[in-house]
Order: structure tokens, then C-alpha cells, then sequence
């Protein structure tokens, strides 16, 4: 085989890559420029909502970089995980911009969308035909949790990503998909070594990351039938075996195992050495196949609505009875939402979180001393709109309220005008299940079009 | 007496997807290294943290002087309750550490 080189602009689209770097590997003839476009490092909000993370303006202004280097370069150029999430609308959002540049561009270009969404009822038949199984630790699924989620999706893994490549399309927009498998796709069709691909791809997935300058993105990366070659294309960044060996930690609760659909790799026994100041040769790492194929489900459902107000408390006798005023204030707000709102404690939380004092990590600081002063976060998540109302009603009181019966009425600081911001509705992760499939693209819809 | 974080390069910790956390720790050299893998008792994690010791994975790699711990969250990524989205501040723990 020939060496296949896969060019990675950065870890994701939206960060930022240096241009000069992206033009240097564009010059080094890659067979394939590949970036992510999501992940769900930001929480569920991105997922739950199918919004993109970043904004469009950011995405349209680096995927604009992007297809210019793809034009010149002549290769396909392919994402994964459009829009953060990948869900079906984030890939004819990412479309939609891709459609424009073309026409700025003047580029005619043939793309293939790759839609890993999965409807609810065929999670559901799945579900009942025990072709899905939790990880550790999964939330219980069943028939209402999978109704109650707004999006699921599948992460597509190399299978369905080599599907796309075969179709010839110069752009492949792809919804939710490992990190790897975008990276790791075309050197597997090509008959690189299988362990290889995966790890080089895994080292290379959060673009410069593994070498000495994170923020300059763009790293290529060289695959052939023992191992592969990484090497930073920024004139100021350097891999050395330490930095790409540690990346393996990065991120991941194992460091020597990484399951794929289809498989994991394991790199107990892979070597690093440095070839030059730049670039870093590794052998050694092992695929193993699994006799049944599947792929990782991902979901979100509605947490609730929540609304959030701030006050900040600088009197000395408030800084150091926080607590005890928080403890007081919540029980006589809990009664005050009950008499006038008629609301129950079970349809809505009440929190309080001292920033300055513990509110990073709450039970497990050690570190408790007396700040100059403290801000009192107060969170409230109810099952509807309520939240809002809630708020209000709590405002006076988060004012003014009192340690004592027999003090002058306290006046704290609010520093904004409304207090309370309503957080609209928040989301929560409900899968962490593997789904089988008899066939790779079972849960996966491919659509062509040419601009 | 020296902290955990003095001792050694560097600690970091980031959550791993949404249901797992991991924390590196890089002690630098491989001096360091094994003085850390003798003294560092899963037990003294177990409590900082406030985990059961069932839950705890331990590495230690030789090859690059790092010792690694990872665990499920007890709050789900996101969830009302979650403080810390990244769990990248939870390091700080391990840093402050009496050693």
C-alpha cells in the first residue's frame, strides 16, 4: 500500500487553527482532510436542544478555510459530529453553509450527508428485541425515559464513514461519529494496519494537542502497514514521543483500551520514538473485532426550566453565617412558595451555592475560610415554566432576609436589574447504551447532492 | 510537610464523556514516580473524593511517570446538581493534598 496521510486541521471546527500551519500541510499532498464538528465534552444542553455550540459565523468562517484548502488539495473533506451533537437538523445546518460557500466560492462540489438520528420507535423495538445494553454506569431505560428524550443519536464508526467516501463525494457531512473514525476511515480502506489506524487517529483527534503548541491545530498524520507517523505542520510546534503518548490519557477513563464500533484497540504494548525534532513514529497497537457489530447511543431529555438569581453579601456577620442563613432563608422560602403559590417541594428544586466558599466543588473542599465576601447563587428548576414565578416571589426575600427576629432589615447586594435570568429549559444525559446491528449502516441513511 | 502538588510536575483531572472522571497525575520523573505509586493509597483517593473503592480504576503507566485514576461521576455531566461540567477542578483536591 501507499502511506495514507490524513490532514486534521484542529480538534474541532469552531477553535481555531492557524492558517499557515493548514496551508503547510496542504502542501504535503494529504488524501483526505478530516476535522471533528462536536462531542459532548459541553454537557447536554447541545444534544437535548440540537443546537450547535458554537456560532455559525465562527463554523461558516472556518469551514470557509476549509473548503479552499479542499479545492486546492484536491481530496475529500469530511466532518463528523456536525453542529456538536450531529443530529439529523446540525447536518443540513452545516448543508445549509456549505451550500452558501459554494456559491461565494463558485466551487461545484458533490456532498454526502451521513444521518445517524434515531427515532424513537426504532429505539424502542430495539429495546423490547434486547439488541441494547448499558454501559457502566447507564441510566434504566425504558418505553417512557426513550418517549421523554428529545434527541437520540447513534455514533457512526468507520464502516459508516468509508460508505460515504465510496460514493465519491467530495465533502462528507456527517452527523454524530466517533472522534477517531473521520480519521482512522480511509487508511483502514486502504490496508493500513487496523491497531494503527485507530491510535493514530485517537492521538491526532483533538488536532495539536498532542505535540508542544495545543492552539496551532493543524497535525498530519502518515499510516501505513505497521504503524504510523505523526507530525505537527505549525513551524512552531513539535511532537516528541512524551507528548503524543500522553494524549492517550487525555480525556479517556482507560489508557490503554478505546472500544470502536465493531471493536476496540489496545496499546499496552505500542512504542513512541521520535524520527526528528517534529515528528513521532508509533508501532504496536492491536485491533480486536468483535463478533457482534454495534454502535453507542447517545440521548437527552429535558431536565426542567430553570431560572437563577445573584446576590452578593459583604457584612462580616452575613460572610460568616452564610450557611446558616442560606439553611434558614430556604426553609422559610419553601413555606412562602407553598402558602401563596400553592406549589408543592416535589415539583421544583431550590438550591444555594456560595461562590467563594465551596461552590466549585460543594462537599469535598477542604479549604474552608472566611472570604471577604460571598455570592449566593440561587438555582431553581421546577418541571414547567413555573421557575420564573418562583423567582420573583424569592426576590424580596433574597433582599432582605434577616439572620435575626430582632435586627434592622438587611439590604444585600443584587447586582443586576432583573435579578433573576431565566435559564430556559436544561437538559440532562439519558443514554449511555450500545445499540447491535446485524448490518453497519442499519441505523445510519446516507443523501447525496451536488452544488 | 509538602503538598501532592508540589511534589510532583503536574495534576490535572477532565471528565471522560459524560459519566466518568479521570485525573493524571505526572510526577515528572520516575524518582517521584515510584515514591508516589508506594505512598498513594486508593484508600486516601477514596476519601478525598468521597467514592466507594470498588468504583476506582488505578494505572500507574512506567512509561511516562504518570499515575491515573479514574471513576464514575456521582453527578452526571450536565445534571442540576453538577458543579464542575469538566470535573477539570477537581485536581485541585489531589494538588492540595498533604503528601
Amino acid at each position: 500500500m501507499i502511506p495514507i496521510k490524513v490532514l486534521v486541521p484542529s480538534g474541532v471546527l469552531g477553535l481555531g487553527f492557524d492558517l499557515e500551519a493548514l496551508n503547510n500541510g496542504v502542501k504535503n499532498n494529504p488524501h483526505i482532510i478530516s476535522i471533528d464538528g462536536g462531542s459532548t465534552d459541553s454537557g447536554p444542553y447541545s444534544l437535548g436542544s440540537g443546537t450547535s455550540k458554537y456560532s455559525r459565523a465562527a463554523i461558516k468562517a472556518e469551514w470557509k478555510s476549509l473548503m479552499i484548502a479542499r479545492k486546492k488539495a484536491n481530496v475529500p473533506l469530511v466532518i463528523g459530529s456536525c453542529g456538536t451533537c450531529g443530529t439529523n437538523g446540525m447536518v443540513d445546518w452545516m448543508e445549509n453553509i456549505t451550500i452558501e460557500l459554494a456559491e461565494e466560492l463558485n466551487q461545484n462540489i458533490k456532498i454526502a450527508k451521513l444521518y445517524c438520528q434515531q427515532e424513537k420507535n426504532f429505539i424502542k423495538k430495539n429495546f423490547q428485541l434486547r439488541k441494547i445494553f448499558p454501559l457502566n454506569p447507564a441510566p434504566m431505560l425504558n418505553d417512557q425515559l426513550i418517549e421523554e428524550m428529545t434527541n437520540i443519536v447513534a455514533l457512526a464508526g468507520a464502516e459508516q464513514i468509508q460508505e460515504c467516501i465510496n460514493t465519491g463525494a467530495e465533502i462528507i457531512l456527517a452527523g454524530r461519529t466517533t472522534d477517531t473514525a473521520i480519521i482512522s476511515a480511509l487508511p483502514l480502506m486502504k490496508g493500513a494496519n487496523p491497531g494503527s489506524s485507530w491510535h493514530g487517529a485517537k492521538v491526532v483527534e483533538c488536532g495539536a494537542l498532542c505535540s508542544t503548541n495545543p492552539t496551532s491545530g493543524v497535525v498530519m498524520v502518515e499510516f501505513d502497514k505497521t504503524g504510523f507517523t505523526v507530525e505537527p505542520m505549525s513551524k512552531n510546534a513539535f511532537c516528541t514521543s512524551e507528548t503524543v503518548a500522553a494524549h492517550m490519557l487525555y480525556e479517556n477513563a482507560d489508557p490503554y483500551i478505546l472500544h470502536e464500533p465493531g471493536g476496540y484497540m489496545d496499546v499496552t504494548y505500542s512504542n513512541y520514538y521520535n524520527i526528528d525534532k517534529k515528528k513521532v513514529r508509533v508501532e504496536g497497537a492491536k485491533w480486536h473485532s468483535s463478533t457482534q457489530y454495534s454502535v453507542k447511543l447517545e440521548g437527552a431529555k429535558i431536565a426542567g426550566y430553570q431560572s437563577s438569581l445573584l446576590v452578593l453579601l459583604r457584612d462580616k456577620k452575613y460572610v460568616e453565617n452564610v450557611k446558616k442563613w442560606t439553611d434558614k432563608l430556604s426553609k422559610f422560602l419553601k413555606k412562602e412558595i407553598n402558602e401563596r403559590m400553592d406549589i408543592d417541594t416535589s415539583e421544583y428544586t431550590l438550591e444555594f451555592r456560595h461562590i467563594g466558599l465551596n461552590s466549585t466543588l460543594g462537599e469535598l473542599e477542604k479549604n474552608l475560610r472566611s472570604p471577604v465576601e460571598v455570592g449566593v447563587l440561587c438555582l431553581i428548576t421546577s418541571k414547567n415554566q413555573i421557575s420564573t414565578e418562583i423567582a420573583k416571589l424569592i426576590n424580596p426575600f433574597l433582599l432582605h432576609f434577616p439572620l435575626s427576629s430582632n435586627e434592622e432589615l438587611p439590604t444585600f447586594a443584587f447586582p443586576f436589574s432583573p435579578v433573576h435570568s431565566d435559564r430556559g429549559c436544561v437538559y440532562e444525559f439519558a443514554l449511555n447504551h450500545i445499540l447491535e446491528l446485524d448490518n453497519p449502516m442499519d441505523a445510519f441513511q446516507i443523501e447525496i447532492l451536488e452544488v | 510537610m509538602l503538598t501532592l502538588g508540589e511534589k510532583v510536575r503536574k495534576i490535572r483531572s477532565k471528565n471522560a464523556g459524560p459519566f466518568w472522571v479521570t485525573i493524571d497525575i505526572f510526577c515528572g520523573n520516575k524518582k517521584i514516580y515510584k515514591e508516589v505509586c508506594n505512598k498513594l493509597t486508593n484508600s486516601a483517593i477514596v476519601n478525598l473524593l468521597m467514592i466507594s473503592e470498588q468504583q476506582l480504576k488505578r494505572f500507574e503507566i512506567d512509561d511516562l511517570n504518570v499515575i491515573k485514576f479514574s471513576f464514575p461521576r456521582k453527578i452526571i455531566q450536565g445534571d442540576i446538581f453538577d458543579r464542575d461540567m469538566h470535573g477539570a477542578q477537581l485536581a485541585v483536591l489531589l494538588s492540595e493534598m498533604k503528601f
